[in-house]
């Protein structure tokens, strides 16, 4: 009986929280059906009149409104487009506070040019607003952390664009060390580095000390970071915009045989056989990104050569100093898209390619059952400048209903 | 040597006035988008010696035995773009040693062979309000340009009114960016506004000054440049150009405009929903800036995508401007893009990239429209103005082709890539070749 009592309190205290949650933005966990006159799985080509499934925060199936049937219970949403939700390559947000005031700004530190040891998770301030504002145009993961501002100024996190705090967010809490070559990694004030060679030297001076390194020396979590990326655990985000920087990041990975992932690339074009023959990805600079400097030489067309040429890439909103204080990739997207990319190409590249070189696509990056259940829904052409994002869902909750 | 140079250059210059002397040209079969009134569908635009001689659809408008055709069919035509605030050229304006400047001229350092400029065309910008920084209450005397080709002087892009001044306005601005920490700088806001106050005050007494000497030479106070400016303002003659972010620095804005009676543009505006009455009760034009996120400066936390429609249902005049490089010029057609996004009607967008800043700049009579006799200022595009899609197909001013993304040097301009933000080497007129750098 007073077991009774028990339960009938709980189903009343649970009616009342779902009561309250259906009226506000989250709907915890809930079943959803999720219907699009276009649903673009990103795992085969795109479905009309298309049902997405959603349980337990994990896509439970996917197919034509004929295949599937939606349970009685499930709360419905309709768009006329769905995507999966969108990935941002790389970003400082989080860390690189939208307020652009000294203590919001977390992305570089500048008492030292190499510091892998730092890491993202420690300076991620999930409710920044900026994150909310990138929810809201259907980006639901991010690849954010240390900004490309010294020569190695720390580690990236992944994460979903929601969760109070960092813990509830984060999907890999170190996912690469960001290294820069080019003017803009380097030292101000009579400091090294002072130029791009110095960078380059003292970069390999710093591999090779973390290979000479003796198993019983004293513990030291910078040379325990090198050690993971000359283990090939993991990988450096480098960016380099010159094709000369470029081809010093080709070379030092070449060296040292590790692992590199390139970022920016403005001068791709320049040295595209030496990309493709590398291997390596590349996230490919803001396809809006503002010309001039080391970047003078960008192209709205970075992103189409690439893809002619084969390589593997994805877009990315990048690191801004003033305003605006983020970019939002899904309008990277679809200024590439206007610009020589297929629309299916330009979507791919914030979505299961995004996935795919951040090494998440078995969670994230298209709408497949089992997957992390992370959608976009749009009023229309996705890229379009007068198209909405309608709705966001992270985890099959529902995080957003803005129509922005 | 030097003798033939010369004489090759008045032949040069004497070829291309005859080529001035030109046959009307007739764009036809475009869909026509004049911003002074409905869309023409099928349309036909005419256009000699520099202005619009005729505008309708196929039906109505003649074509005369001599005109050249060009077939635009399927494409779009709509006024050049006004860009009521960039800083291509790279002009800087007040130095360091005061915060209100009124006699430097951005004429004085602006760099005509500036990459920007073409950046621009390829973007369909035209006609410009060229302006100096926000560092200062006031940074000095802004320049209206049009974005001629082969300019190699200043002079090739300005813009004269009727009694023979090249027209501009002064620029100046509030808040946070001309607040510093040693005198005689503004350290707060308040006293950012008496500083304005106390310079329009002289200003007014030098004014009564002049006019209490009369034809006495003798009376006339001396001659003061910067006062001289001031004087313009207060008599309307040079409109103010105020940079303004946060809602109460817009009210001061206003305030000032009121004591003093100038006339006034709001610029930037962040705040502009939080007091869009007051600005369309007070009849100011306000011209907007459309930023991808809020923040990056504590007085843009609170910036919108909405200020376009805000502005719009209160019944201000509203106007988009590019900042470039704050946004780039290319992309100045999607700044109305993301207002209609944001909610603004997709007319008072359109009218925002062109009429709405035409009449800003005094310029309405001239441009920001397509209308009979008005200049032949326009752009063709390959579909809607507010697609992602459309690009810039073609550029002109004063009938002049200036873009075309057919040339690859101007394809380079539009896309980017190797070169494409390098400055021009020297053009004179009409002659197309490099006379070996800068002197």
């Amino acid at each position: 009986m007073k077991n009774g009592k028990r339960i009938t309190k709980n189903i009343f205290l649970s009616a009342l929280a779902l009561f309250t949650f259906h009226f506000s933005l989250f709907t915890i966990q809930a079943q959803i059906a999720v219907k699009g006159e276009t649903v673009w799985t990103m795992a085969g080509e795109p479905i009309n009149n298309g049902v997405v499934l959603i349980n337990r925060g994990k896509i439970e199936a996917v197919g034509t409104a004929n295949q599937i049937k939606i349970p009685a219970d499930y709360k419905i949403l309709t768009a006329k487009v769905v995507t999966p939700g969108l990935i941002d390559a790389h970003s400082v947000v989080g860390l690189a506070g939208y307020m652009n005031q000294p203590h919001d700004q977390m992305q570089i530190e500048t008492s030292a040019p190499m510091q892998p040891e730092l890491r993202a998770i420690d300076g991620y301030n999930a409710e920044d607003r900026l994150i909310e504002w990138l929810r809201s145009f259907g980006v639901t993961t991010i690849h954010t952390g240390h900004a490309p501002a010294a020569l190695v100024s720390g580690q990236t996190m992944i994460a979903k664009t929601f969760g109070k705090e960092v813990e509830d967010a984060v999907i890999v809490p170190t996912a690469m060390i960001s290294v820069t070559l080019g003017e803009s990694g380097l030292a101000s004030g009579g400091k090294s580095p002072g130029t791009v060679s110095k960078a380059a030297a003292m970069l390999r001076a710093e591999l090779i000390k973390a290979q000479g390194a003796k198993p019983d020396a004293p513990k030291d979590l910078r040379v325990e970071m090198w050690k993971q990326v000359l283990n090939r655990e993991i990988r450096l985000l480098v960016t380099a915009h010159k094709a000369r920087d470029i081809m010093t990041a080709l070379r030092i990975a070449k060296e040292f045989n590790i692992k590199i992932v390139l970022d920016g690339a403005s001068e791709a074009q320049t040295v595209i056989s030496e990309i493709k023959a590398s291997g390596f990805p590349v996230i490919v600079h803001p396809t809006m990104f503002r010309a001039g400097g080391e970047t003078e030489s960008l192209s709205l067309e970075t992103a189409s050569k690439l893809k002619k040429a084969g390589i593997s890439f994805a877009l990315q909103s990048g690191y801004e100093i003033y305003v605006p204080k983020t970019r939002v990739v899904l309008f990277e997207a679809a200024t590439a898209a206007a610009n020589g990319l297929s629309q299916k190409d330009a979507l791919a590249a914030v979505t299961i390619d995004a996935a795919r070189i951040l090494g998440i696509d078995n969670r994230v990056g298209s709408i497949e059952k089992g997957k992390d259940a992370d959608l976009a829904m749009f009023d229309g052409d996705p890229f379009e400048y007068t198209t909405h994002c309608t709705g966001t869902i992270i985890n099959g909750q529902i995080v957003s209903e803005i129509v922005r | 040597m030097k003798n033939n140079l010369f004489f090759f250059f008045l032949f040069t210059l004497a070829v291309c006035s005859v080529v001035g002397q030109e046959k009307p040209t007739a764009f036809v079969g475009a869909k026509i988008i004049p911003v002074a009134g409905q869309p023409i569908e099928n349309g036909i635009l005419i256009v000699q010696n520099g202005k619009i001689t005729a505008i309708g659809d196929a039906r109505t408008v003649r074509l005369a035995a001599d005109v050249q055709t060009i077939d635009v069919q399927g494409k779009v035509i709509m006024p050049g773009l006004v860009d009521s605030h960039t800083h291509i050229g790279g002009g800087a304006g007040a130095d360091g040693s005061a915060p209100i400047q009124p006699d430097v001229r951005l004429l004085d350092s602006f760099n005509v062979r500036s990459s920007g400029i073409q950046r621009a065309q390829s973007g369909g910008v035209t006609t410009v309000n060229a302006m100096p920084g926000s560092g200062h209450l006031d940074s000095g005397q802004t320049l209206y340009l049009k974005l001629r080709d082969n300019a190699n002087k200043v002079e090739d892009l300005l813009i004269y009114d009727q009694s023979g001044k090249y027209m501009g306005g002064i620029k100046f601005a509030n808040g946070t960016n001309p607040i510093r920490a040693t005198p005689p700088f503004p350290g707060t806001r308040s006293k950012s506004a008496a500083l304005v106050r106390e310079q329009f005050t002289k200003a007014q007494e030098y004014r009564e000054k002049i006019r209490k000497a009369g034809n006495d030479k003798s009376k006339l106070p001396a001659r003061d440049l910067a006062m001289e400016t001031l004087a313009e303002v207060l008599d309307g003659k040079r409109v103010v150009h105020f940079h303004t972010h946060r809602h109460d620095d817009i009210l001061t804005a206003i305030r000032l405009h009121k004591e003093f009676g100038f006339r006034i543009v709001l610029h930037h505006v962040s705040e502009a929903w939080k007091v869009a009455d007051e600005i369309a009760k007070a009849k100011i034009p306000a011209s907007i800036i459309i930023i991808d996120a809020p923040g990056g400066k504590l007085e843009a936390v609170d910036v919108k995508m909405e200020n376009g429609a805000a502005l719009e249902k209160a019944g201000a005049l509203t106007g988009f401007h590019t900042d470039d490089y704050i946004t780039d010029s290319r992309f100045f057609l999607r700044s109305a893009a993301m207002a209609v996004r944001a909610g603004m009607s997709r007319e008072k967008a359109l009218y925002g990239l062109t009429m709405a800043n035409a009449i800003m700049l005094d310029l309405d009579k001239r441009v920001g429209s397509l209308e009979t006799g008005k200049d032949a200022d326009f752009i063709v595009l390959s579909g809607d103005p507010l697609s992602v899609y459309t690009h810039v197909l073609l550029t002109y001013v004063d009938g002049k082709k200036v873009f075309d993304r057919a040339d690859p040097k101007d394809y380079l301009t539009a896309v980017g890539g190797s070169g494409a933000t390098e400055d021009k080497t020297v053009h004179i007129d009409c002659f197309d070749g490099d006379l070996g750098g800068r002197e």
